[in-house]
């Protein structure tokens, strides 16, 4: 197996946090935090920081790449992307220029995972129909594919204005920007990723990651298939650390039942139990929740057993305080990162 | 009685692949098929689905007892009824718009989504069920027949001996079938409904759909 650098992030969706009286803080308050979040990942060792593009009042995160440049301004190490940039209602061109613009200002440190999104809120707020989304993601990646060829683009589509030897600026420095695609469970969007020479991000949040495996072996038959070589596939996971597993699970559970109860209401589906929780930050679940080294030992597990090289954590839940945030991304810059580093490197390979 | 031997999933997308690891796992015949040519799937069943046998649409169908529609609801609207004229179908689907948006000829609220797609699937026999779960969920919750902890599915139909058959297909799987009496029940399985992504045992389910039956 060809093999890449081993890459640890965080991703953020800009969670509204609370004060210490538990009152909601402002949105402008909760994006200035993310960026010192950002600045706080990058001195404590964290690879790279991911922003999720989202359209709503507990998540105020819809220029993600504004956030990333105020970050890049302030940093000279860390790797800065969307997690995801939701391109199905966005223009492709737009998306790449203010991408290469924040390659431009970071020094090369720009990234982008391109996704549907689970969040769909962007959808009506931009005037697309949701039903729509398969046919919009598939024409507007295959257009981003086409800009990061570089030089003029002559394109024609159903989705946008045709371009016609059209110059996009501005131009790379160092070729194109790393591109990912977040597959949340569509094996089409895998096959589309390596058509398109495009990295695979799992997004698992719910069960058990191992069911991934088959995903990840499909993409590289499938970049195979294509005639492209081995691409890096990572794995994209909400959770929290604290000193303790104790600690980190009483401070994340009353967050994450209070973001699945709103969204239960919403979508209408059941609100999950404290057992379903517990499922979830076990063994067999998609929830990293706990010490450093019960974070580093699961991330290490589902690693190798999916094949990835890449593993974002995302942190923070709804109103989760700032301060809780920071002390987590100071633990895992500081301790699991580099014992996750550890135990991918031992010849004994972590057992799942 | 007969009883299905041979299953036909249509769709590859998120849940078919799903539901046909699991019917093979089962002991079933399965044979997976999207809208188009079957060597565009094939790479995705072999790797996903292996035991699956990709085919178009109309073969899958032809040799099947039972067919499994797991096509995105959007795309129901142009799905050609003729398809499964005379079939045994086990409609999966869900009109959740808030995830998968508005599909206008499920906006009737006076309508459950599968006895919409009955009506249009006049030919056909529907009963609804594997819709409330995750599909990622699937493989993960299915227990032996007598695990204390075994979840409850849902099987709703007009017609008692159809919903008999899939009952016992959703048994074999790995789940306790809890019948309700009608396609218009099957409306308290669709999203915003008591049971929809709650994972529940019989009799915490039969309480939630207010239905009891003897085991």
């Amino acid at each position: 197996m060809t093999t890449f650098p081993l890459v640890l992030g965080l991703d953020t969706f800009g969670d509204t946090t609370d004060d210490a009286q538990g009152r909601p803080l402002s949105h402008a308050q909760s994006i200035r935090d993310v960026v010192e979040q950002g600045v706080l990942a990058d001195h404590v060792g964290v690879d790279h920081i991911g922003i999720g593009e989202h359209h709503t009042p507990d998540m105020p995160m819809p220029a993600a790449d504004v956030v990333l440049s105020a970050i890049a301004a302030r940093t000279s190490r860390i790797r800065l992307g969307s997690a995801v940039t939701v391109l199905s209602s966005d223009d492709p061109v737009r998306v790449f220029q203010r991408f290469s613009t924040l390659n431009a200002i970071s020094g090369g440190r720009a990234e982008v995972i391109l996704g549907r999104g689970s969040s769909v809120d962007s959808f009506p707020l931009f005037g697309y129909d949701l039903a729509d989304y398969e046919d919009l993601f598939e024409e507007k990646t295959a257009l981003f594919a086409e800009l990061l060829k570089g030089g003029p683009v002559t394109w024609q589509g159903k989705t946008r204005a045709a371009l016609y030897e059209q110059d996009v600026v501005p131009y790379a420095e160092n070729g194109a920007f790393p591109v990912w695609i977040g597959v949340g469970g569509s094996p089409q969007s895998v096959i589309r990723a390596a058509r398109h020479g495009m990295s695979l991000m799992l997004a698992i949040i719910g069960g058990d990651p191992a069911r991934f495996t088959p995903f990840s072996d499909l993409f590289q038959k499938a970049l195979q298939r294509f005639g492209r070589d081995p691409l890096p596939v990572g794995v994209h996971a909400p959770g929290h650390v604290a000193a303790t597993d104790e600690q980190a699970r009483a401070e994340f559970w009353p967050y994450y039942l209070k973001v699945l109860r709103h969204y239960s209401r919403i979508r209408g589906f059941a609100v999950p139990n404290e057992a379903s929780f517990r499922r979830e930050i076990g063994p067999h679940g998609a929830l990293y929740v706990g010490s450093p080294e019960t974070v580093a030992q699961k991330i290490a597990v589902n690693m190798t057993r999916l094949g990835a090289t890449r593993f974002d954590l995302k942190y923070g839940m709804g109103g989760l305080a700032h301060e809780k945030l920071m002390t987590s991304i100071e633990l895992y810059g500081s301790q699991v990162i580099p014992r996750v580093r550890d135990l991918m490197a031992s010849p004994e390979a972590p057992e799942a | 009685m007969m009883s299905i031997e041979r299953i036909a999933v249509l769709g590859a997308g998120h849940v078919g692949p799903a539901i046909a690891r699991v019917a093979i796992d089962a002991g079933y015949e399965v044979a997976i098929a999207a809208s188009g040519d079957p060597a565009d799937i094939e790479l995705i069943t072999g790797v996903l689905v292996p035991g699956a046998t990709p085919l178009w649409a109309a073969d899958a169908v032809a040799g099947a007892d039972l067919v499994v529609l797991a096509i995105p609801l959007h795309r129901f609207p142009v799905f050609d009824p003729a398809l499964v004229a005379g079939r045994l179908v086990v409609d999966v689907m869900n009109h959740w718009a808030p995830i998968d948006g508005h599909v206008a000829m499920f906006e009737d609220p006076a309508y459950g989504s599968s006895e919409i797609v009955a009506r249009r699937l006049a030919g056909a026999t529907v009963v609804k069920t594997l819709n409330h779960l995750g599909y990622h969920e699937l493989e993960d919750d299915r227990r032996p027949a007598d695990a204390a902890d075994r979840r409850a599915l849902g099987v709703a139909a007009d017609d008692p001996a159809a919903a008999a058959l899939v009952a016992e297909v959703v048994e074999r799987i790995g789940y306790d079938a809890v019948r309700l009496p009608s396609l218009r029940a099957g409306r308290l399985l669709q999203p915003g409904g008591p049971v929809f992504g709650a994972a529940l045992e019989r009799a915490a389910f039969e309480d939630a759909v207010g239905v009891r039956q003897a085991a």
